[in-house]
This record gives C-alpha cells, structure tokens and sequence, in this order.
C-alpha cells in the first residue's frame, strides 16, 4: 500500500444558500483548497466529485458542477453519487494504482431547495418502501425508538449529544447550529417527530468541501503536515429498515476493525445526523468518551449539507491533527438509509 | 421534476405484490430459518435466490417493534395528516414490515398487537395494504 | 384477475425552490427587461450568454457584465420534421444555434422568415421579441430569430463555436 496523505482541505460555511447556486459556492472552496499546494486542478492525477442529481433537482448536475474546477483542457475525473467521503475512498484506492501522486476530491449538496427529508425517500427500495414514501426524519425516529426500547440509551443521552453538539461547535465557524444548552432544558421542548424533538434531527443545510490528496513523498513536499490515512474501509447492512436489528451497526463495526480503529484514539469524527446515531456509532467504534474526544466540531448535527458532511468529517479530524490538538483520530462517513452504509478511516498526524 | 416509473418486479417482489393482491402476505424463509417480510429476492446471508414458488403465507396480525410519529405528512403518505409509522412483525415472521398504523399517537406503544387492514380495492401494490390499525382488545 | 403482478408504475415527484445563482439571476432580470447580458471571463476573455456559475473552461468566478446586442450568426442549424410534444409550432422549422454578437457562445433559438431549404450556416440573423407586456425571467422572451440584410459571416469567424 502506498501512503495517502490529507494535505489540504477547504469547506463551505453552511447554511441555507438563497442566491448562490453549486458552482458559485463550490467556486471559492475550491480555490482555498488548492491555495496552501500552489497547484492547480489541472495538475491533478485525478479529480472525483460526491454529489446527488436528486438533491439539485436535475439530471447530471455533477456535470454542471465541473465547471468549478476547470476542467479544460480534459482532466481525468470520476464521480460517486454518493457522499464526497465515498469519492474520498475512490481516489485514495485510485491513489494506490501508483501511476499518479495527486488527486483533488470535492462534494457539494444544497439541501434547501427541496424538500430534503423526503427526497432521501428515494434512496429507499423502490418496490415496498418508497412507494409510501417514509421521509428520513421518520425513519430515524423508528431507529430512535428501537434504541431507547432496548434499554441501551435513554432521552437524556439523546439530550447529551445535542447539548455537547451545540457547544462544540461555537469553536467551529463552519457551523449552522451552535450555543450553550443545558440538558434539562432540552428535555423540556416538546417531542417532535416521537421519540425524537426538533434539537436531534440535523438542520437544513447548503454545503461544499473540498480536500487534495497526496501519495508518499509528494505529500511531504506539498504539505508541512500532511496528515496520512492509516486505514479506510467501507461497510454495508441489508437495506431493509425491518430486517436487521436498528440498534447496532455491524457495517461500522467492521469498517472499524478493518481500517484499524484502536483504543488510543484521541479524535473521532463521526457522521450522525440525528443524536442517538452518534451513540450506535460511537458503540459499533468502541470509543470511550473518557479518552477520544466526539465531534469536537458539532458534529453533523450542527451542520448537515447532505453529500457534504462525511466528507467533512474527515476534513475536520484531519485539520485538527493538522493544528496538533492530538496525533491520531477516527472520522467516519455514513451513507443510505439509517445508517445502512459506513466509511471508517484511521488518520494520523506526523510522527 | 416528475416522472411515471415502469418498474419490472422480478419473481419474488411480484409474488408478494400479487399476494398482497389476494390479500394475503407472502415471506421467504432464509438460510438461516427465518422468515423474512417483505421477501428479499437473495438471501442476505447465502446470497443464493430466493424462488417465489417457496414464499409462505404469515398472519395478518402482528406486534409493533418500534413506532414514530410523522408530524409532516408528505405527497405519497398512506395519510395526510399526522400519523404514526410502525415497524410490525407480523405472527409467523421474523422481521419487520413497515406501514403507517392508524391509532391515537397516546395509544401507540411498542409491543401493540395490530393487524392489516386492507384497502377498498386490492391491485398488486403495497397501498394494498391500507395501514395497520389496532387489534380490537 | 389472476394474472401474476411482473410490473408496477411508481410514480414520483418533487418540488424544489431553484436557485438560479447570482450570475444567472443577473441574466434573467435583464432578459426581463429586454436586455441581454452576458459575463466575461477574466482569465480566457471568453463572453458567456447565459452565464451560469463561472468559466465551465477556466474555473473561476466571472468578472464584468457585457450587453449583448440582437444580432448575431447562425453557426448551426436543424431542420425538424417530427413534432414533440407541447410544441406549436408547423412543421418543418428551423432550430438554430446563434452566437449573439458579443458572446463565445452560442443559444438555441427558432429561426423564422425564411424557408427551411435556405438556412445556412453563417446567416447574419436578428433576435424578435414578444411584445413587451409578455416579457418574463426567461430567454423565451425571444421568439424567434430571422435573417438580416447582411452578408453570411465567414466560417473562420465561427467555426470554434461549433
């Protein structure tokens, strides 16, 4: 295996975007991404782009969305219509064929101008399931349930996560959702969508990241710290919400031994968008709270611009190893329904 | 954006939309003894396939293993008003169907006994299955 | 009916608040106003008509507005003899890509005023628009184009455009 290194990454401050459309915010990022390399997107090995046609409301839009990186004259480029950590995945085994050192991996999602929990029914089965059109925010709260059911969690471990969510992020200027809210008070606001309230489902969000990549020594060259991923493997369940147990995540468990996950983590970023995935994730990981420290950005609670925020996860715990705040972490991407689909990758800083 | 999908079924979905159609509800028993509803078309564990000729019939009434409320409801709902989801394993499965249940969001628990009610016509679809209502107690 | 299901329509739709972006908006509000405006790229110079988010060629965002004018060149064209749907128009019509004078690109538009067999490329050709009180955010505000008193452009002036 060749080592991979973060050496760069860039993100979109979310929000709900009323006047910009995916090139004009995907434009600047991409920019910043590129700025620290002093390369541009035409000296890439590779480029590869995360997006959903779905969430723009128009076919090949990730072809539209080229236009950001420039892609003239022809570039060698690749897209997943998937989360921009699964493109991650892509250009890192892309990384390993050894013909190319370079590769730029971008995401961008606007989850505003639909209606984003119900467009997410689409990635359901199409025969049984999404013919009733079950919407996202629904079916978490079925998973929620079955949690607090099993006795594993209560409401106030929900409240927990929010709370810490909402704090960690007021150090995180990338944030949507941020401030200082006590565990009981949460308790007090009605219940939503039963089990869960408003404060455990993720906010609405327009986002885009943007990360370079680089293999062994052209990583040193372009970067003082570039950060190296250890190990990366991705995982899948049964796709049925009925047919498998809502309450744990094998997918991640794998994922996890299989990229390499120990016990001397000190960063996990991990993508849950409602409150109690944070937990089932941070059980399959066999974290412990006490020692790793849990989305220390808010997490995708605090922002959440689906096809965007796995790939800022990664983002995040890279910058983060980057800034010395620890020397190894755990970032991990979630795709599909109720976390049917799960990236895990080891990251470290130098050694 | 619109469109009208022609979908194939395949064997086994067929197999249980046309059961449906009959009003009745079709499972496939897996490698591992369960029988699982809806019938996946391979089986999660062997991925050998699973034939339509071996689905078996399980009950119409079953237990509510997890609930949420739908505060929302949206284009394409059994409902449009607010209503509870359930995951419902029916007598004779080992998983869980999903449908909205028609009951007072203050009489919803898990482990309620429910059963199917079926809809005024039946055509081969899964709105065959109106909604799951409360079993009278 | 006993026939066994084998297939099912499922129907979907979905709703969106489009967002046409800042450079596009510009577009539609002068379209609105019976103006063409057009971007330039600040790297390759290229005009863009309409602009969407920036240079699909470069990559960066665009810099100033430019006016186009109503006048331009068909560099291609195609003669249409099946109808489609919604489509009121009598057969056969011409559609034809038109690069305005002052864009690099070019836009599909009618052409009228002419019969199919005489179209060719490089006619010097002139926007007509809807009567004003029809005017909306939307290049259909133009009808159609028709040809001018001009002599046809010379290939080499248009033949990167196609």
């Amino acid at each position: 295996m060749r080592d991979v290194a973060i050496v760069s990454f860039a993100q979109h401050a979310s929000r709900r975007e009323e006047s910009r459309n995916e090139i004009e915010i995907l434009l600047p990022v991409v920019r910043e991404a590129l700025a620290p390399t002093g390369l541009t997107s035409q000296d890439m090995g590779f480029t590869i782009s995360g997006s959903s046609d779905y969430l723009a409301g128009q076919a090949f839009a990730f072809v539209q969305a080229l236009d950001a990186v420039g892609p003239w004259p022809p570039i060698s480029e690749s897209h997943v219509e998937m989360d921009g950590a699964f493109a991650l995945y892509e250009a890192w085994v892309r990384l390993q064929h050894g013909d190319i050192d370079t590769a730029l991996v971008y995401c961008f999602g606007k989850s505003s101008p639909g209606d984003v929990a119900r467009v997410l029914s689409l990635q359901l089965e199409p025969y049984v399931l999404g013919p009733l059109w079950p919407d996202a925010v629904s079916l978490a709260a079925l998973q929620a349930r079955a949690l607090l059911d099993a006795g594993q969690v209560t409401e106030k471990d929900l409240a927990r996560v929010v709370a810490r969510s909402r704090r960690n992020a007021l150090g995180n200027p990338y944030a949507q959702l941020r401030g200082e809210y006590d565990e009981a008070s949460l308790l007090e606001e009605p219940l939503y969508a039963d089990p869960l309230r408003m404060h455990d489902c993720p906010p609405v969000s327009d986002g885009a990241a943007v990360m370079v990549l680089a293999a062994g020594d052209r990583a040193r060259e372009l970067s003082e710290h570039p950060v190296w991923i250890r190990g990366i493997d991705h995982r899948i369940d049964i796709q049925a919400p009925g047919s498998r147990d809502l309450t744990t995540s094998p997918s991640t468990r794998l994922a996890g031994q299989k990229a390499g996950v120990t016990k001397d983590i000190d960063i996990a970023e991990l993508h849950a968008p409602f409150s109690h995935q944070e937990l089932i994730l941070t059980d399959a990981l066999g974290l412990d709270e006490t020692t790793t420290t849990i989305n220390p950005s808010g997490g995708a609670l605090a922002s959440n611009p689906v096809m965007v925020a796995g790939l800022v996860r990664i983002g995040e715990a890279a910058m983060r190893l980057q800034a010395g705040e620890g020397h190894r972490a755990v970032a991990h991407a979630t795709s599909g329904p109720l976390l049917q689909q799960n990236l895990v990758c080891v990251l470290e800083g130098q050694s | 954006m619109e469109f009208a999908y022609t979908r194939s079924t395949g064997p086994v979905v067929g197999a249980f939309l046309t059961g449906l159609r009959d009003r009745k509800v079709l499972g496939a028993k897996d490698s591992t003894g369960r029988t699982v509803v809806p019938p996946p078309e391979y089986d999660a564990s062997s991925a050998a396939p699973i034939e339509a000729s071996t689905l078996v019939e399980v009950g119409q009434e079953g237990t509510v293993t997890s609930w949420s409320w739908n505060p929302v409801p949206r284009l394409g709902n059994p409902f449009d008003v607010p209503f509870a989801w359930a995951l419902v394993r029916l007598d004779g499965a080992d998983t869980s169907l999903l449908h909205a249940l028609d009951a007072p969001r203050d009489t919803i628990t898990t482990g309620m006994r429910v059963k199917v009610r079926w809809a005024a016509e039946t055509v081969g679809f899964i709105n065959d299955i109106a909604c799951f209502e409360p079993v009278a107690s | 009916m006993t026939e066994p299901i084998t297939g099912i329509v499922t129907p979907i739709r979905l709703d969106y608040r489009y967002t046409p972006g800042a450079s596009t908006s510009q577009f539609l509000r002068s379209i609105k106003e019976g103006k063409l405006v057009g971007r330039r790229c600040p790297r390759c110079s290229k005009v863009y008509l309409p602009p969407r988010g920036g240079c699909p060629m470069c990559g960066v965002e665009f810099a100033e507005e430019v006016a186009i004018k109503n006048t331009g060149t068909m560099v291609t064209f195609a003669v249409v003899n099946v109808n489609f749907a919604n489509r009121a128009v009598d057969l056969p019509y011409v559609t034809a890509e038109v690069a305005f004078d002052g864009t690099d690109t070019t836009t599909m538009v009618l052409l009228k005023g002419v019969a199919p067999e005489e179209a060719r490329m490089g006619m010097r050709v002139k926007a007509h628009w809807l009567p004003e009180s029809e005017w909306d955010y939307s290049l259909v505000n133009i009808d159609y184009v028709e040809p001018i008193d001009e002599p046809d452009a010379d290939f080499e002036s248009f033949k990167e455009l196609l």
